[in-house]
């Protein structure tokens, strides 16, 4: 199974998209590290680079990739191999591929620049929401055969999850200001990895202190071992569950 | 050695396949034939198990296809389109299904690859290939573990014509060796000399379904092109 992926994880990473990210993502770091007197600021400014950047990419390669590959599925199908296997080693390949643009694009910059708890923390969850976003990117191509609708949903999930969200918590917010909503704006960040990713590095961050009462309450629990054990869960579970959907959707339907 | 069971398939609102039942076996070179859309690709699909049918059956000697892959080692297909990872290299195609093969339990035939002399482009990536020689590439990769079954849907299209004579003298000498093998295809003087039996299909169902000698003596012709052509006359009106 793993020399499947090895096979077209050697095809993805000779993509000229996967160079050019892993390009953008270098120099885009190392002028920021460059720029920037003080590091914590520049892992800032990367931290919204990361949180634009990485749905966006990891999203549309990864369906454009699925449909691209829909032959070559087919190919392997017709061999004695069961069809999650096939997804799943699809799957395991996009991701190992973006990942690694993210670690040499962020990682090595960050180690080289800021090598502490909050550069670790930004690499970290760059992984996860890469993971994340591949997973719903193959969810949504599998649920639809038209490439065209495929790559609408995501660009959709993505403007979703990266602006309208943001929006519609705000909205809650303002609406209900005369209700205690720490607990309820902490449970609302789960359902959405960015918001999730993006709570996890400011926390580890002194940005957090000027954040007022809710900040100084997020910090009490993201800080703690449970809040990191609760973020580290809900961004597995924002990997795993739609990757499942996706190859239980992928088992049953028509190719 | 296949049995189709009364194998119904609809896809919103068309009936792709409608109680389809028909036996395939050893040594049999089976033309299906059909306008489009009648429902050879289909079929096709639903042996290769890609496309799961609404009600009905396929049995590959009597076991039930749905209850494991590892029928599939038994077949070889050939696809309409074959378009493979643009920066895979021919030769590591090849090498990637020998793995997933398990190349050791099986005899594996490199005629076709030789032929073709794709062993000579095997550093060439797939993306510089042009349509015709990828459809070599996937023509070697259909015989390439001698499977006791062939499916090759419409495998001389794009094929110059010294390419597709190779590949026609090549699933003759797999019919003398007793294989089942399945073939579409619109080019009927194709499959002239090849086929021993006929499954016409047309908007989802058999229409006639025989050997060729029975399709002589019900059209009357003894040539496969005029005898099919009379065959689609007679159901077309």
């Amino acid at each position: 199974m793993f020399k499947l992926s090895k096979y077209i994880l050697y095809d993805i990473i000779r993509n000229k998209v996967i160079l050019a990210y892993t390009g953008f993502l270098l120099l885009v770091s190392l002028l920021l590290f460059n720029l920037e007197e003080n590091s914590s600021k520049a892992i800032l400014s990367l931290l919204n680079i990361q949180l634009i950047t990485i749905p966006l990419i990891s999203m549309i390669f990864s369906t454009i990739h699925y449909y691209n590959s829909y032959e070559f599925i087919e190919m392997l199908l017709a061999q004695p191999i069961s069809r999650t296997k096939v997804l799943f080693c699809e799957y395991l390949s996009t991701g190992i591929s973006l990942v690694l643009a993210l670690l040499i694009g962020m990682g090595i910059p960050v180690l080289l620049y800021s090598s502490g708890e909050t550069g670790f923390t930004l690499i970290l969850t760059g992984i996860g929401l890469t993971l994340a976003c591949t997973s719903l990117a193959y969810w949504a191509a599998v649920k639809s055969r038209d490439k065209a609708r495929g790559i609408g949903i995501v660009l959709l999930l993505w403007f979703y999850f990266a602006l309208i969200y943001d929006g519609i918590v705000m909205m809650l917010l303002f609406t209900f200001s005369d209700y205690p909503l720490e607990k309820f704006t902490l449970v609302l960040t789960a359902f959405n990895p960015i918001d999730l990713a993006r709570v996890s590095i400011m926390l580890k961050m002194d940005v957090s202190a000027l954040m007022g009462y809710t900040g100084a309450l997020y910090k009490d629990f993201f800080g703690s071992s449970t809040g990191i054990f609760f973020t580290g869960g809900i961004m597995l579970l924002w990997i795993l569950l739609p990757l499942y959907l996706a190859m239980r959707s992928f088992g049953k339907k028509d190719l | 050695m296949i049995e189709v069971q009364s194998l119904h398939k609809r896809f919103k609102k068309t009936i792709a396949l409608n109680e389809i039942s028909a036996s395939f076996q050893k040594g049999q070179v089976v033309s299906l034939i059909g306008p489009n859309g009648s429902g050879k690709t289909t079929l096709i699909k639903c042996i290769l198990g890609m496309v799961k049918p609404d009600e009905g059956q396929i049995l590959l000697e009597g076991k039930n296809i749905l209850s494991d892959d590892q029928y599939r080692s038994r077949i070889g297909y050939m696809p309409q389109i074959g378009r493979y990872p643009d920066h895979m290299k021919v030769g590591q195609i090849f090498k990637l299904l020998k793995n997933l093969r398990n190349h050791t339990k099986s005899v594996v035939d490199e005629e076709l690859i030789q032929t073709y002399g794709l062993d000579s482009i095997s550093d060439k990536s797939m993306r510089t290939l042009s349509g015709g020689t990828r459809q070599k590439v996937s023509a070697a990769i259909a015989f390439l573990f001698s499977p006791e079954i062939l499916i090759l849907d419409e495998p001389t299209a794009g094929l110059d014509p010294l390419a597709s004579e190779l590949l026609k003298e090549k699933i003759q000498k797999e019919k003398n060796n007793d294989k089942l093998i399945l073939i579409t295809s619109h080019i009927l003087s194709d499959l002239d000399d090849l086929t021993t039996h006929v499954l016409y299909l047309q908007e989802g169902n058999i229409e006639f379904s025989g050997d060729m000698g029975n399709l002589r003596k019900i059209t009357g012709e003894q040539k496969f092109e005029k005898a099919i052509a009379e065959l689609m006359k007679a159901k077309g009106n």
